[in-house]
């Protein structure tokens, strides 16, 4: 236990001291969201029905464009050879890296949308909606992310690969995290609803994150 | 214990580097990997230390710990430093010997290497040869029987290579297996040899 | 006395060290000037005492932009003529802008809540004062990023200045686009003609503003030369220590 305990403080660490931990994350998910109106028009009202949507996109593209070092830090020094010779298991240790990665990067995300909320002209109760959603959705955002960064950790230009694998597993917890919160806002449906197949999805890709990961490790390596 | 390969094969990126290889090194004994670049020593380290899968053939280690798997029981010392440079030295060595785990001596291993008075410094303000040495520190900090060591002296100056010969006279004395890859002498007397590729 | 003397970091040092406590009690006491004729002018007729937020407003939305001139500045001393200071000073200068322009942002927000019922809208001047705040995290972010000083310095001039050429096109568009979709509500941030009874405190209050600008960045610069010996001085430990020949 202590073997992940030493993992995950090592990588909250390295994450705090490059780059000012969560900080890039914030940044890049406060520029898309402040770019949307440019896009689409100051119109407040459009742009509060519309806001639970811009949040969700925006926290998926900045916890995406994230995860690409997770697994490449590690491969280009050498430690995940050594991760990979020791007697914890690889299925572990990336849940650990990955859970560094939520603390760090998911996390700020879902503290900054109330703010953000701000600028979407979404009055409180909605702004937590979305908080709540995200809160409950960045950890399956990372954990399916993980499979992808586990898939490109060998090529430079991992990337855009990596969205572009990512992204299609990501609709479901897209779909069902702008659902509950407009449900939330303006119903019909019960908030409940949607929120409850969005926990389901967050366990379900938390497992199969994990495998589907270590298996593309090991699969990559040898 | 020994460690055994049989008939070993590698195939990597297509390409054949080296079949049906075999040699036997029992505790206490070196082995020294050499042959021209590309002959497959770096290959032959990954793979007894499993990051290289076996095409064809065995490889084992008689007489071990059955608990632990083959890795599990070996240290490799590649290319690559391990490090992050954000890090600080004392920082970068506890997390090893944490993750890898068994009995480990940290603090003794820096001051044996000359790295102690660097402890609270990040890693990125080191060179090269202070890199190497913080490798070798690992090697020192936790206990493992198995050493593969991909060209060792490699960044070295004069002190931190005998600092590396007595560290393995320490290791072959007290039981355990050292594998190295090559070019020349590395300080390992009475080594066996094993040698890669056709030609001089 | 002249400028030059100013580029030997050591002599910025103890300059610096003379003079921050002048600058500490200049900036207070215009700020003490300054509040309390902002607190001794009149209300506004539409808007009541909220228009007074104006006095800590303008002068952050002025600083803002006066701290990516000076940073500008900067960034030419350091790709032009390699001043030693000039990287120093445009460090130390953006989280100060930043700062202001933050403050720019909040005040103006929650001067605007009462007017329009909400604590943002899409307005042009809003916008690309949000814009110029995101461009200052992006190179406060850059500064961060690059490791060593020197490439992040020039890194950072060239965001820098690239920015300050593309401040007014931002202005511009952001203008058009706004007249594009006339937004709902009407917006009413510029009060009445300026009277003297509302000009002077302004004006005081910028002058204090502009003094406390001054006095953080000089205390600023002083940190991150101090904070540059020391990386120094770590790296000659490094280099006096056994292995280090290679």
């Amino acid at each position: 236990m202590s073997a992940l305990a030493a993992l995950f403080m090592r990588d909250v660490r390295l994450a705090i001291r490059v780059g000012g931990g969560g900080g890039i994350g914030v940044l890049f998910f406060l520029t898309v969201v402040v770019l949307m109106p440019f896009a689409i028009g100051p119109d407040l009202a459009l742009l509060g029905r519309i806001g639970p949507a811009i949040l969700w996109l925006g926290a998926l593209l900045a916890s995406l464009l994230t995860l690409d070092r997770l697994l490449a830090g590690d491969y280009e020094d050498g430690s995940l050879d050594l991760i990979l010779m020791a007697d914890t298991p690889l299925e572990l240790a990336v849940a650990a890296k990955a859970a560094a990665h939520w603390l760090t990067t998911g996390l700020p995300l879902v503290i900054a949308t109330p703010l953000l909320g701000l600028f979407m002209n979404l009055d409180g109760r909605a702004s937590a909606a979305v908080a709540l959603t995200l809160l409950v959705g960045t950890p399956a955002l990372t954990f399916i992310g993980l499979i992808g960064g586990a898939l490109s950790v060998a090529l430079r230009r991992g990337g855009l690969l990596l969205a572009v694998l990512v992204l299609p597993l990501t609709v479901p917890v897209l779909i069902f995290g702008v659902s509950a919160s407009n449900a939330a806002i303006i119903g019909p449906l019960p908030f409940g609803t949607p929120f409850t197949i969005l926990c389901a999805l967050t366990l379900v890709s938390l497992v199969v994150g994990i495998f589907a990961a270590a298996a593309a490790l090991r699969q990559g390596m040898e | 214990m020994r460690l055994e390969g049989t008939g070993l094969t590698c195939v990597r990126g297509g390409r054949e580097v080296f079949a049906g290889l075999s040699f036997s090194v029992g505790a206490g004994q070196a082995l020294l990997v050499t042959g021209r670049n590309g002959a497959g020593k770096s290959s032959l380290l990954r793979m007894v230390a499993g990051l290289v899968r076996i095409a064809s053939g065995r490889l084992a280690l008689a007489d071990a710990d059955p608990e632990q798997t083959l890795p599990e029981q070996a240290h490799y010392l590649g290319h690559l430093d391990t490090l992050k440079s954000s890090l600080t030295v004392a920082e970068n060595l506890s997390f090893w010997t944490r993750y890898l785990g068994g009995r480990s001596a940290p603090q003794a291993a820096l001051v044996e290497l000359g790295l102690d008075a660097l402890a609270d410094l990040p890693a990125a303000y080191l060179s090269a040869g202070q890199r190497r040495r913080l490798s070798l520190a690992r090697l020192r900090a936790i206990k493992r029987p198995l050493w593969l060591l991909d060209e060792p002296t490699s960044a070295l100056d004069q002190d931190a290579q005998d600092i590396l010969a007595r560290l393995m006279r320490d290791h072959l004395a007290g039981g355990g297996i050292i594998v190295a890859a090559a070019h020349g002498a590395i300080g390992l007397d009475g080594a066996g040899t094993l040698r890669l590729g056709a030609g001089p | 006395m002249a400028l030059i003397d100013l580029a030997n970091p050591t002599r910025f040092l103890r300059l610096a060290h003379r003079a921050l406590p002048w600058l500490i009690e200049l900036t207070g006491a215009l700020f003490v000037i300054g509040l309390y004729l902002a607190y001794r002018a009149p209300d506004d007729y539409q808007q009541g005492a909220t228009v007074k937020i104006m006095f800590l407003h303008v002068p952050s939305a002025w600083l803002g932009m006066l701290c990516w001139a000076l940073m500008s500045v900067a960034a030419l001393g350091t790709l032009v003529w390699r001043h030693p200071l000039a990287d120093v000073a445009a460090k130390a200068a953006a989280p100060i802008g930043a700062a202001f322009t933050f403050l720019c942002l909040v005040t103006g927000s929650l001067w605007g809540r009462p007017m329009w019922g909400t604590y943002w809208v899409w307005d042009a001047r809003l916008t690309s004062v949000l814009v110029l705040f995101l461009m200052y995290l992006g190179v406060i972010a850059l500064w961060r990023t690059v490791e060593d000083p020197s490439r992040a310095a020039r890194a950072a001039a060239i965001l820098t200045l690239v920015g300050a050429i593309n401040l007014p096109i931002i202005k511009f568009s952001v203008d058009w686009w706004n007249t594009l979709h006339q937004p709902a509500s009407v917006m009413r941030l510029d009060g009445p003609t300026i009277y003297p009874t509302i000009l002077i405190p302004l004006l005081v209050m910028a002058l204090a503003f502009t003094l406390l600008f001054v006095t953080l960045l000089v205390a600023a610069m002083g940190n991150e030369i101090l904070r540059r010996r020391v990386r120094t001085l770590m790296l000659m430990q490094a280099q006096s220590a056994p292995g280090s020949a290679e």
